[in-house]
């Protein structure tokens, strides 16, 4: 019973605020600083989730050079910094990834 | 112009997701393994993923569970975590504006990170009024993403503590650098790059803190920082502009 209450609980708070923009949508008019804020929405979170996931394994910091993190996200941002197709920029990160995991471990 | 049916439009939203899924994977199998090993019943972790569907967040909740946090504590942080999902439906409104409540509740209770990704991408690529084929692309892409974390989550249940240590394998590179190739062609003015650095140095300096707080606050610095560097920079170049007249 208080199982199914904690699950309920945290459903909710989870839904209720991704729900509230959608279901407001039609009556919100949003101001003009905050269509201004929300243009840098994904370049914020997503910029914060690439670094802690490149720099944090495990929960423990890794700043050192055998990180292959590391690398391959500098391939990948770099190949996309050169061309704008998320499809190449993915093989290319990818492929690079394989290739100095290898390298460094061998 | 090739006609695009629905299916179409819906598979190409399974399609842009799967490296995100892939990446996930672990994620949900030790999710599963990690409920079991914290004695939880079996209904009770996959009910988590069915009814929640937020991946971090159930981490810290089965762990906050496991330490005999209070069920308020333990809400309180969920919602915390979540909040950024709030930022993401914002910022999707254009989508679901012609759409009926009906398709934005569903829409809404599968919005992640890895959803708002793509479906971000994909609006931005498609440019403003070119927005009718995106709630199928975003359904085609949640779908695949809570069907797959679903099943990963029983999968990880079933295999308990047979699981291999999964996480150490890397596999969510791949989540690493789709966001890469995402974020760097949204970098076009200069506020975009100072953004971007500050989430960077910001993330970097709060990893450590409670309940991944320093995700949300990095996040708010890096988009107050890129709003007024923005509006600064504009201004500037604004009163150069006139004397040069």
């Amino acid at each position: 019973m208080n199982e199914m209450l904690l699950i309920a609980a945290m459903a909710a708070v989870t839904f209720i605020p991704r729900l509230l923009p959608f279901a407001l949508a039609s009556r919100l008019r949003l101001p003009k600083p905050m269509q201004q804020a929300l243009s840098y929405v994904p370049i914020a979170i997503l910029s914060v989730i690439i670094v802690q996931s490149i720099f944090y394994r495990n929960g423990a910091l890794a700043l050192h050079m055998t990180n292959p993190f590391l690398w391959s996200s500098l391939v990948a941002f770099i190949t996309a910094l050169i061309q704008k197709r998320l499809f190449v920029t993915i093989s290319v990160g990818l492929l690079s990834y394989c290739m100095i995991k290898f390298w460094l471990l061998s | 112009m090739p006609a695009t049916s629905p299916q179409s439009i819906f598979i190409s939203g399974v399609k842009d997701i799967f490296p995100l899924v892939v990446a996930a994977m672990p994620f949900g199998l030790v999710f599963g393994a990690m409920g079991q090993a914290q004695g939880l019943a079996d209904w009770v972790i996959l009910s988590i993923s069915i009814f929640v569907f937020a991946g971090a967040s159930q981490f810290i909740a089965i762990t906050m569970l496991a330490t005999g946090a209070a069920l308020p504590v333990i809400v309180l942080t969920v919602f915390i975590v979540n909040l950024r999902h709030m930022l993401y439906s914002v910022s999707l409104i254009p989508i679901v504006q012609g759409l009926t409540q009906k398709w934005r509740w569903p829409m809404a209770f599968a919005l992640t990170d890895e959803t708002f990704a793509v479906v971000y991408n994909k609006m931005s690529l498609s440019g403003a009024g070119a927005h009718q084929n995106l709630p199928i692309y975003y359904l085609g892409s949640a779908v695949f993403m809570y069907l797959n974390w679903i099943l990963c989550t029983w999968i990880g249940i079933l295999l308990g503590s047979q699981l291999p240590s999964l996480t150490s394998f890397g596999l969510d590179i791949a989540m690493v650098v789709t966001f890469i190739g995402i974020v760097v062609p949204n970098l076009k003015l200069p506020s975009h790059w100072i953004c971007a650095i500050t989430a960077a140095v910001s993330g970097l300096l709060t990893y450590q803190w409670p309940h991944q707080t320093g995700l949300l606050v990095s996040s708010l610095l890096a988009i107050v920082v890129g709003v007024m560097a923005e509006n600064r920079l504009m201004k500037k170049s604004t009163l150069e502009g006139d004397s040069h007249e």
